[in-house]
């Protein structure tokens, strides 16, 4: 796997600029990257969201159909989130069952969505014990260009708001757009020696030490957090990266909301 | 899901004025458009859109051949993965592949084996991938028509694109290219492939029902259309990779008189991330 590798070279240079706040393509150390958004892109899915992220490129279908709530949740629709890393999106990825990285990233972006209340999930149960909508979250990476957890959180919440219910075939009334109520923005930043870079591109991600994920909603209250990799953060840095995830959460959320 | 009992009793598929549903004649394509270079990581790549289809395709390689025991100390193996994405089709497909995805992966592999100089890379494998993003009917011959794109996109030598077509009978009339209705409530489904060049066919697959004659005049019709989209596929890499005289001047404004070869070099091999 000779792609993993950062060379000596480019590291160096990474650190050097970080370290006079800058990075190799030009952004400021709290800068994210271009967010584009391409709502309604699959016809056969009842929502979707390709989103790019500087070069990133990640495409989200929402399925639903109609099933069994849990026992333990009777009056709430289930929500379902999957990841496929397919081979085509990287020299690195092969197919193959779900790898560790791909559930850890499934699960964090579920987990945003989920603990956010993005979509009133009370509203999606039709029958309680026995019917409910599921809503399947299929996220499709189609090139890996670095920080897949925010590519992914952005173009799922974008896909969620553009979803259309489809009860009039399933003979439940007319069709209905999701009730959405919160907006979760997930933002990445990467720890570096002792810089820390908001949305690492592919080579930051790699010689990355350590890494947090931190999920706002519209009131700048925290909804979700995930620390990876195995270095670590001090307890100031950690509220340093709260307060970034804060002020860019509010910069992108509104490429997500307009339709 | 439609109440496909009650669309299957009502639904003509061909008009009295010998029409499709969809409006086209018995020989017409569906709107094909094909873009060249469409992924940054990927070696070579290519996006068609094939009326209601929308496909992807990415080459990488020649690389190491994995799993190793799988090498040919004499050539390259081609290997295909074609996959469905969960949301591509109405009721959500499971995730990862299928009897019929693996089927349809090696039958591609194999068109594709016949066109690679496979010879000059020992020991190396040409990864393929196809990933249906909405399917729409015909997403083999889609798939096939992209991956061939991005093998050239990727600088994989080979003895020609490769074309891909299929035809079918519907209400007992052999027509071009069916779309997702065509197919389901249709009479036969014939895709296939072939080496524009040579006229070498290099897939084809049936099922359904056709007598002799409605085979050839199906083939008529594929071979036709597949020399069609063999003129797309060449135009989508041209127009990824002809140099006008705009882009030259636009890189290098001219300080002398323009030299009789325009130096093609470009700044862009180093780029922004250069060091």
């Amino acid at each position: 796997m000779s792609e993993e590798i950062v060379s000596e070279l480019m590291r160096a240079h990474i650190y050097r600029l970080a370290s006079t706040g800058q990075r190799v393509d030009g952004r400021g150390l709290d800068q994210p990257r271009k967010v584009s958004v391409d709502r309604a892109f699959v016809k056969t899915a009842e929502g979707s969201a390709r989103v790019k992220l500087g070069n990133t490129d990640v495409l989200v279908g929402i399925k639903m159909s109609v099933g069994e709530p849990y026992p333990d949740t009777p009056n709430t629709g289930v929500l379902s989130t999957s990841v496929e890393l397919i081979p085509m999106a990287s020299p690195t990825f092969e197919a193959g069952p779900p790898r560790p990285d791909a559930i850890e990233l499934a699960r964090v972006v579920d987990r945003g969505i989920r603990e956010s209340k993005m979509v009133n999930m009370e509203r999606l149960c039709i029958t309680p014990k026995e019917k409910v909508w599921i809503l399947f979250i299929d996220i499709h990476v189609l090139d890996y260009d670095g920080n897949l957890f925010d590519a992914c959180s952005y173009a799922a919440v974008a896909a969620l708001a553009s979803t259309v219910a489809p009860a009039k075939s399933q003979g439940l009334g007319d069709d209905f757009p999701l009730p959405v109520e919160h907006w979760p923005v997930s933002v990445t930043t990467a720890k570096i020696k002792e810089l820390l870079l908001v949305d690492p591109s592919l080579d930051e991600e790699r010689m990355a030490d350590a890494r947090l994920t931190v999920t706002t909603d519209e009131n700048g209250d925290i909804r979700a957090m995930q620390k990876g990799l195995s270095g670590s953060f001090t307890y100031e840095e950690v509220k340093r990266i709260i307060e970034t995830a804060q002020r860019v959460g509010r910069d992108i959320r509104p490429l997500l909301q307009s339709s | 899901m439609e109440d496909i009992e009650h669309i299957e009793k009502e639904m003509k598929l061909i008009g009295s004025d010998g029409r499709r549903l969809d409006g086209r004649s018995f020989d017409e394509l569906r709107p094909i458009r094909i873009e060249a270079g469409v992924l940054r990581r990927a070696d070579g790549s290519a996006y068609i859109e094939w009326g209601g289809n929308k496909v992807l395709a990415a080459v990488y390689g020649p690389r190491e051949a994995h799993p190793r025991h799988l090498q040919d100390p004499a050539r390259a193996l081609v290997q295909c993965r074609y996959n469905m994405a969960p949301f591509s089709v109405s009721d959500r497909k499971r995730p990862g592949p299928d009897r019929r995805s693996v089927e349809i992966s090696k039958v591609i592999s194999e068109a594709f084996s016949s066109v690679v100089f496979k010879e000059q890379f020992p020991r190396t494998s040409v990864d393929i991938f196809i990933e249906v993003l909405q399917a729409d009917a015909g997403t083999r011959c889609a798939g096939l028509t992209a991956a061939s794109v991005a093998l050239a996109d990727a600088g994989v030598p080979m003895r020609d694109l490769v074309a891909s077509c299929a035809s079918g009978k519907i209400d007992g009339v052999v027509c071009l290219d069916l779309n997702k209705d065509e197919d389901n409530f249709g009479d036969a489904d014939c895709p296939m492939a072939i080496v524009p060049r040579t006229g070498d066919v290099v897939l084809l697959q049936m099922d359904g029902h056709l007598t002799y004659d409605e085979f050839q005049k199906a083939m008529g019709l594929s071979i036709d259309a597949a020399r069609r989209i063999y003129e797309m596929q060449r135009d989508a890499l041209r127009r990824r990779y002809s140099v006008t005289l705009e882009d030259i001047l636009k890189e290098s404004p001219p300080t002398a008189p323009v030299a009789e070869e325009p130096p093609v070099t470009s700044e862009e091999d180093f780029g922004p991330e250069g060091i």
